[in-house]
């Protein structure tokens, strides 16, 4: 029954997986299914932020600042537009990279290579918290509150600290997630799996920057 | 191709989408750089842009990155069809913008202001 259902493919195969009574998602470790519901859930929790911050930019009469010059940088006397944040999607698209190969090297149960590549998206994930933090100053020294800013629509300061907080809360628990199970990894907690782990780290991981992708070009870019 | 052992895949293509990504992110931080849409001050084009770039490389992270493209399609479809409802709440805030802003601009005068101040870095 169950090997009835895995082998057809097509439309035809969504209605026998739902149908089949056993495991819907074939070849998916449960951890894996429920990484991917949880992923799901978090992609409404991040659209609707970004539906209301099209909304209340759309319908407010004041102008809304320019963020190409809010977030310029000036460096050796030269203003370069969003800089910080084009180093911070930069930094965040190197972690997905070393993710990705520790994903790979864990199939392979390359252990020491897996554990080293999640490290290092650690690494760059705290690196990028770092960038985050630095931006979240200067937008607060030079008066920018959820309330006001001195540029334009209020509702500019309340859009940025609600999506990048969340965002930047999104990118320190994958800090920690990162580590924890990289050195469970490293201990041998998974050596009887596939190392499935490591690729449900790494979807979360991956979603993360998945989730930059649209606060980039919604918010920094639009 | 969904196994038993996992998502296996050579190397070799995660490089290849590793510096794809990269060449698409650099590709959007361009629309900015050369400031694509203020400079003739109408912005469909850099609207378009901004979407096409976004949904490249959203595309990329999610088929290749977390493996989607070689996952069963009762997998796919469970994560893509809900958020497409998504599109329906966009559709309505988008279809009601005008309205509000009317709304507030006739009947509660509220001041149109076409620009906004230009930004100094001074910390206040």
């Amino acid at each position: 029954m169950a090997e009835a259902a895995a082998q057809s493919t097509g439309l035809a195969s969504i209605a026998k997986d739902w149908s089949s009574d056993v495991t819907t998602f074939k070849g998916v470790p449960w951890g894996k299914a429920m990484m991917w519901i949880f992923l799901l859930s978090d992609t409404f929790i991040f659209g609707i932020f970004l539906t209301s911050y099209m909304t209340v930019r759309a319908t407010t009469a004041e102008a809304w600042p320019n963020p190409s010059e809010v977030f310029s940088l000036t460096l050796f006397g030269t203003t370069v537009p969003l800089l910080l944040i084009a180093i911070m999607t930069f930094d965040l698209i190197t972690s997905s990279g070393t993710m990705a190969l520790a994903v790979n090297y864990g199939y392979r149960r390359d252990k020491k290579k897996a554990v080293i590549f999640m490290l290092a998206t650690a690494f760059f994930g705290f690196v990028f918290v770092g960038m985050q933090a630095f931006e979240w100053y200067k937008l607060i020294s030079e008066g920018v509150r959820p309330w006001g800013n001195p540029w334009g629509a209020a509702q500019f300061g309340s859009c940025f600290f609600m999506i990048t907080g969340f965002h930047g809360l999104h990118v320190s628990a994958g800090v920690v997630y990162l580590s924890i199970i990289s050195y469970r990894v490293w201990r041998g907690k998974y050596d009887d799996t596939n190392f499935e782990i490591v690729e449900i780290t790494g979807l979360y991981w991956h979603f993360v920057d998945l989730v930059w992708v649209f606060i980039f070009a919604f918010f920094y870019l639009w | 191709m969904s196994s038993d052992v996992g998502q296996q895949h050579p190397l070799a293509l995660y490089f290849w989408i590793w510096g794809l990504l990269f060449v698409i992110s650099a590709g959007s931080y361009l629309i900015d750089f050369f400031q694509v849409g203020y400079d003739v001050g109408t912005m469909e084009l850099r609207w378009a842009l901004i979407l096409v770039f976004m949904f490249l490389k959203a595309g990329y992270i999610v088929a290749v990155f977390m493996h989607l493209k070689w996952e069963r399609l009762a997998l796919i479809y469970a994560l893509l069809l809900p958020p497409g409802v998504l599109m329906v709440l966009v559709g309505l805030m988008a279809w009601e913008a005008d309205y509000t802003w009317l709304t507030r601009v006739v009947y509660f005068g509220a001041e149109v202001a076409p620009q906004p101040a230009p930004v100094e870095h001074v910390i206040h």
